[in-house]
């Protein structure tokens, strides 16, 4: 296998990302404890500079790079940089956080910069390999990441979940890989198709593949019935953690779906798109009920995860390219509202230990404080999706998809599931607003924390107003690769 | 003439521009209040012209703005009038100050949140009657919910959470399944959420009947008719003034605007088939919402009741499919907003001074408060529509179209009115002319500059249209005769047109069932309207010679 230089320029923000990832690993030693900002300063710069180099390196048209094996499209740009973006957000709200609990470190900053390369490579991968590549590093970088608070052994026991259970996933998506490679005799996705389409290959072992590859998806988006270590991981890991996972993670996790069952699969749609009515129902079915019950906060996001995750399926299963679109803008909604909702608990949070993790941590807020708790009723309606904020699009432009692939039912079953999720984000609210607070300690939040919450808050509102954009955004990238394949 | 301009939008965009300076102004409740009024009465004088440049001889939109909002899915901002939304845009912006004003010594907690959220309502509200786009429509009928949630649950009673969040679910359950409705209007009408446009559509039976019932359940949750009502009582009771003033004047007319905005133009046949159902729930309503209103001992609940009785008279009217039953109910809708909203100020007013809703506690009031008792008296005999009063013209209208289209629903609406007549005056003989019951400590003061200024508008309204209804009718008298002609005989040719020869025997197959409904119609209709009784039978010949 010989090397082309022309290979690299595709590559540049992985190579930036994975070089950086080293550089700062081993500057951090250099640290002491109290100059972590340093580091920290480090990964925000090494994130903006892999935003600009995927600017910078844009090419119209779809390129590939390394013998088929790793593809740079419109697609892939965006998503990229929109995790570059979720993961300097997530640093900025989680920064005061981890200081306070002592995972403000070096460790913590290079892993996170791992599951950027892992999220990249996941996101631009063409070839069977590269996916599993990508989506391992990703998944070792996360496993480590909960079990960094080691003295906690609600953390050890959500990283231990986590890896039992991911590995598991793991092994179920090898599994149906090997059966398709089985099948068709290659690897790379476009040939993969291509295979499938000619007739050559024998349908019952693709479909039993697809069987074990769609279950390995199920597993890294949480859906039901696959679920079952989402509640655990987002209640047990720390905050910030927990917003890791909930937030970019998800990008990469459609990008993943989309090479897989679009750009691989799509001759077998008819086969996964009946996979994922099941597990998209179940999970909006599960999420929403069983959300009701939480008292923990963020137990009731996982469920609303699991929830929002059976939507997203939504616009994957009706078979269309607007449909990708629309699960495209899903992911990026839902992103942006759960960095918002985890970065609230984590403003709550004090220095001192305290977790604002429960409901009746929430009692109150509009009277201690009246803009953050304004900023929170937004993303509250946001995630309900009540018009005008942005969570509405997101949900219209699946259920119009889901809608002109024929399913009515299925659009009237979803929405009916929504109503029931409506009531507990609705809760918080009312805790918010129509219940005494029960704590009367001020809240101090710093200016950083404080800008982001309201950039993200209102732009949960004005995304709202003016959709059209991002909305194009999202169609037109999906569209470009898949088009110009 | 239609008139471009951009006084609707401005309508829209100043209560919210209102919302923003109060937020980010310092908190003073005193200067807040204030600025709420300035915006309300500015919008309100901004709104006028709609009166006066309205063009009452056009049945076409007016004061028209189209701008694309979101071109990936042909969405619109687009918003007009026209003869059905001028007059509820009108009585929005009219009511809006009032509660204002109503609520300035009531509500002395979180005044500026409370503005803020009295002003974002009234730009939704606003928004929801002039959208001309089926999703422009959808965003404001939802994101309307949010401000007066929060007016319940906030500033509310005692049970406030329970009926927030009750008023809230029951609201977002009707609207939903609408969302689907409207998502397949989409794809069937051509990809346009144009609601123009989605009118002069022809449906097939099938899809019509799935995309009434889904519009009917949002309207008739909202209006709110016989069996969804339930929620209504309870929002009404637990609401501050303000809230049920909203509530009572122009919320509940967004479910009666839809039906003649959505359900009557873009499913006429599903509406003429199960118009029957229609009217047996609106009669229910007539008559076990004013039956419910003789047993309350709380005023606001016995107002509340008296809504859903006054309702019925608006849908009756509305699925007559006749001009006076359309012209009364849109009348009705006005003149409910004006008596129903005064009728809740007022009650308010006492309730801010005994601090009881009880009927028992407030007895005996001639003595002491005379303006109190003389409006009091007014805006009751108005609500069961004395002659003279606004109430009465409406009413007249509604009875005169439902006897043209059968004699039994008008006999039965008959005997509502005379329930109607029972719980007002009984009402006002129990705290007016009857016992002083009030607890001794109680000082009941007659009625303040403030209050009497909140009510006058109110007042002059009642006479004006009890009367001299006639600028009321005219401005809706082009557009009601439309709505009727194309609900009649011009739709049917039209169906046909609009078929091809391949989906004509798939939908003549499905007619079975769908037509002996249309008959028993047809035949309810012979008697009373006979120019319009043979459409669907000279349709369905029609219908074989074309195949």
């Amino acid at each position: 296998m010989n090397f082309v230089l022309s290979d690299l320029l595709p590559v540049l923000p992985e190579v930036f990302a994975l070089t950086m990832a080293c550089v700062i690993l081993i500057a951090d030693l250099l640290i002491r404890q109290n100059g972590r900002m340093v580091t920290y300063l480090l990964v925000q710069l090494t994130l903006l500079g892999c935003s600009l180099i995927i600017v910078g390196t844009h090419e119209n048209g779809v390129v590939y790079a390394f013998h088929d094996m790793f593809v740079d499209d419109l697609m892939s740009d965006m998503l990229k940089l929109l995790t570059c973006l979720a993961l300097s957000m997530m640093l900025v709200y989680s920064r005061l956080y981890l200081t306070a609990r002592g995972l403000f470190t070096g460790e913590f900053m290079v892993l996170v910069l791992f599951a950027l390369l892992g999220m990249m490579v996941m996101i631009s991968a063409n070839n069977f390999l590269t996916l599993y590549l990508g989506l391992e590093l990703l998944s070792l970088s996360l496993y480590t990441i909960v079990a960094l608070q080691r003295d906690s052994s609600v953390a050890i026991e959500a990283a231990m979940k986590y890896f039992v259970l991911g590995a598991l996933a793991s092994s179920l998506l090898l599994y149906g890989m090997s059966m398709l490679y089985g099948a068709t005799g290659t690897l790379e996705l476009g040939a993969v198709t291509e295979a499938i389409q000619t007739g050559v290959a024998d349908r019952n072992l693709q479909v039993f593949g697809l069987v074990f590859v769609v279950c390995g998806l199920a597993f890294k988006f949480g859906v039901v019935p696959f679920h079952m270590w989402v509640p655990d991981v987002y209640q047990g890991a720390p905050t910030a953690v927990t917003m890791l996972i909930g937030s970019a993670p998800k990008l990469a996790a459609f990008a993943f779906a989309t090479r897989i069952l679009v750009e691989g699969l799509q001759p077998l749609v008819q086969h996964w798109s009946g996979m994922l009515i099941i597990l998209a129902i179940a999970s909006m079915a599960l999420g929403n009920i069983t959300a009701i019950a939480q008292t923990n906060l963020k137990r009731m996001f996982a469920y609303s995860t699991i929830t929002h995750m059976g939507f997203l399926m939504l616009g994957l299963l009706s078979g269309s390219i607007e449909g990708y679109g629309a699960s495209m803008f899903y992911a990026v909604v839902y992103v942006l509202m759960s960095l918002g909702a985890f970065g609230m608990i984590m403003l709550l949070s004090r220095a001192e230990g305290f977790e604002a993790d429960t409901l009746n941590d929430f009692k109150g807020l509009s009277r201690r404080s009246p803009w953050l708790a304004f900023m929170m009723l937004l993303l509250m309606f946001s995630m309900a999706g009540v018009p005008p904020t942005v969570g509405f699009y997101a949900k219209f432009s699946v259920l119009n998809a889901v809608v002109h692939a024929g399913h009515i039912w299925l659009a009237v079953v979803a929405v009916l599931l929504s109503l029931i999720g409506a009531f507990y984000y609705l809760r918080i609210v009312k805790l918010m607003y129509f219940d005494p607070p029960e704590s009367h300690v001020p809240i101090t939040v710093s200016s950083d924390t404080a800008l982001l919450i309201s950039v993200n808050g209102l732009g949960v509102l004005l995304l709202g107003l003016l959709p059209g954009a991002l909305m194009a955004v999202c169609a037109v990238s999906v569209q470009q690769s898949l088009l110009l394949r | 003439m239609i008139h471009e301009s951009n006084l609707l939008s401005l309508l829209i965009i100043l209560p919210l521009l209102g919302a923003v300076i109060i937020g980010f102004a310092p908190r003073n409740d005193e200067w807040t209040r204030r600025i709420a009024l300035a915006f309300t009465l500015l919008v309100f004088a901004i709104s006028l012209p709609l009166w006066y440049l309205f063009d009452t001889s056009s049945h076409e939109m007016q004061f028209v703005t189209r701008v694309p909002w979101i071109p990936a899915f042909n969405i619109n901002y687009a918003v007009g009038v026209d003869g059905i939304s001028v007059l509820l845009v009108l009585l929005t912006t009219l009511i809006t100050p009032m509660c204002v004003l109503c609520s300035w010594k009531a509500i002395d907690t979180r005044v500026k949140e409370y503005m803020i959220a009295i002003l974002v309502m009234e730009a939704m509200l606003i928004g929801v009657f002039v959208a001309l786009d089926l999703f422009l429509f959808f965003v404001f009928w939802e994101a309307e919910l949010i401000p007066m949630f929060l007016i319940i649950g906030v500033w509310g009673g005692q049970r406030r959470v329970y009926a927030a969040l009750k008023f809230f679910l029951y609201t977002m359950l009707g609207s939903l399944p609408m969302l689907v409705a409207v998502l397949a209007l989409y794809f069937t009408g051509g990809e346009t959420f144009d609601i123009q446009t989605l009118s002069q559509g022809a449906y097939s039976a099938t899809f019509q009947f799935w995309v009434f019932w889904a519009f009917f359940l949002a309207f008739a949750i909202k209006v709110p008719m016989f069996p969804f009502h339930t929620w209504l009582p309870d929002a009404h009771v637990e609401a501050p003034t303000a809230g049920s003033v909203m509530l009572a004047s122009v919320m509940l007319k967004l479910g009666t605007y839809g039906f003649l905005r959505f359900s009557l133009p873009i499913t006429p046949d599903a509406s003429h088939a199960f118009a029957p159902i229609v009217l047996i729930l609106s009669l229910i309503a007539i008559i076990w919402g004013s039956y419910m209103a003789l047993v309350q001992t709380d005023l606001k609940k016995l107002v509340a009741y008296s809504s859903v009785g006054h309702m019925g008279f608006v849908t009756l009217g509305i699925f007559v499919f006749n001009t006076q039953g359309i012209e009364g109910a849109i009348l009705q809708m006005i003149n409910h907003g004006i008596t129903t909203g005064a009728l809740f100020l007022m009650v308010g007013m006492i309730y801010e001074r005994t601090h009881s809703r009880l009927i028992s506690d407030c007895g005996g009031l001639r003595m002491t408060v005379p303006i109190y008792v003389t409006l009091m008296a007014i805006f009751s005999f108005a609500s069961f529509g004395l002659p003279g009063t606004n109430a009465f013209v409406g009413e007249f209208l509604v009875l005169v179209g439902t006897f043209k289209y059968n004699l039994l629903a008008g006999a039965i609406a008959i005997g509502g009115v005379v329930l109607t007549v029972a719980y007002m005056l009984w009402m006002l003989q129990r705290i007016v002319w009857g016992e002083n019951t009030r607890k001794e400590d109680v000082v009941v003061t007659d009625l303040n500059g403030r209050e009497i200024a909140t009510l006058l508008p109110l007042l002059v309204l009642v006479f004006w249209i009890g009367f001299h209804p006639q600028p009321f009718l005219e401005r809706m008298r082009a557009s009601v005769a439309h709505l009727v002609s194309e609900m009649s005989s011009v739709r049917d040719v039209r169906h046909i047109e609009g078929l091809n020869d391949a989906t004509l025997p798939q939908i003549l197959e499905r007619r079975p069932p769908h037509a002996a409904m249309e008959n028993i119609v047809a035949v309810n209709r012979t008697f009373a309207d006979s120019c319009r009784a043979s459409p669907c039978q000279i349709s369905n010949k029609d219908r074989k010679q074309t195949l």
